[in-house]
């Protein structure tokens, strides 16, 4: 045996050790995209509410459209906006993999690809379900926060199956969601710094890192 | 010098069986066509490394049924896990004394 191949043991099981526990076509430019995304959408809700029927409302404030004869006029927009937003980035998200997984030769359905996905749901999954139940029953205060805790809960539950920097970034968006729980009125805005800022940052900082 | 060759695991002699050992210390489980398409072999080849390796109890083989399809289930054992990790202190050691 000489000190090539010993080398070259280290290496693949180093590798192997890596691929088979973690998901690791993430692809750092839907990050970036997404975080784009939300951005545009925060925009266009602002927009709306400067504007629209709720000129006079706070999203995610103290005073809840709840009480006001306009209360779905007011929110579908906005759920829908979020919607479209949260469509958008998860079918970026999928393809941008997709295609790194394909140039890495890399199986994408593959058994980490699932463990990922399960632990990333399970919370925002819980989560989504808690939001659309507080909306019907009027509690629009929390739509912000829980949001924002919620999905960066179920970023740290899948970062064991992937880098390491998405523990990172779900535990700037709990801490986040905590803060924005403190100020109601500004839910919009940490928001926008969450799902837009953060996910520009972390995405940028991936893209450097691992995607050249 | 000296050079510890005798302390090599000989059940890792072969790179595949290495291969299958530092992907089951990573994980509790994995299955079989997951590391087939993980480490890119054919059955055969893999078959026959795991055999080896649960000749050496290294492995535990665990078999079920997804719906009808066989499904089987591979895990490190303890033995496998200190044999792994004292084989790599070995490669180590290897590196170390060709490099003074």
């Amino acid at each position: 045996m000489k000190e090539t191949d010993i080398k070259d043991d280290l290496a693949s099981i180093r590798s192997l050790m890596e691929r088979s526990s973690k998901f690791i076509s993430l692809s750092g430019l839907s990050g970036i995209l997404a975080g784009v995304y939300a951005l545009v959408g925060a925009v266009a809700a602002h927009k709306f509410l400067e504007t629209g029927p709720a000129h006079n409302l706070s999203f995610g404030g103290d005073t809840y459209p709840g009480y006001g004869p306009n209360s779905i006029t007011v929110l579908g927009p906005l759920v829908l906006i979020a919607l479209a937003v949260l469509f958008v980035s998860i079918l970026t998200a999928i393809i941008l993999s997709y295609r790194k997984a394909q140039q890495k030769h890399q199986p994408f359905w593959s058994k980490t690809s699932k463990a990922l996905l399960f632990h990333m749901s399970t919370p925002l999954v819980a989560g989504g379900l808690l939001i659309i139940i507080f909306i019907f029953r009027g509690y629009y205060g929390i739509i912000a926060p829980a949001c924002l805790i919620f999905y960066g809960l179920s970023l740290v539950s899948a970062s064991n199956f992937t880098f390491n920097a998405v523990k990172s970034l779900g535990l700037c968006q709990i801490v986040l969601g905590l803060i924005s729980a403190l100020y109601p009125g500004y839910g919009l805005y940490f928001w926008a710094i969450g799902f837009g800022v953060l996910h520009i940052i972390y995405g940028s900082v991936m893209y450097l890192k691992y995607d050249r | 010098m000296k050079i510890p060759f005798d302390k090599l695991d000989k059940a890792f002699e072969n790179r595949l069986r290495l291969q299958i050992m530092s992907v089951l210390v990573a994980n509790d489980r994995y299955d079989f066509n997951s590391l087939k398409e993980l480490l890119d072999v054919t059955d055969g080849n893999l078959a026959s490394h795991l055999k080896g390796l649960e000749k050496e109890e290294y492995i535990l083989v665990n078999k079920s049924f997804l719906g009808r399809k066989p499904n089987t289930n591979y895990e490190a054992t303890a033995k496998g896990k200190t044999a792994f990790t004292n084989h790599l202190d070995a490669l180590e050691q290897l590196i170390k004394s060709t490099k003074t």
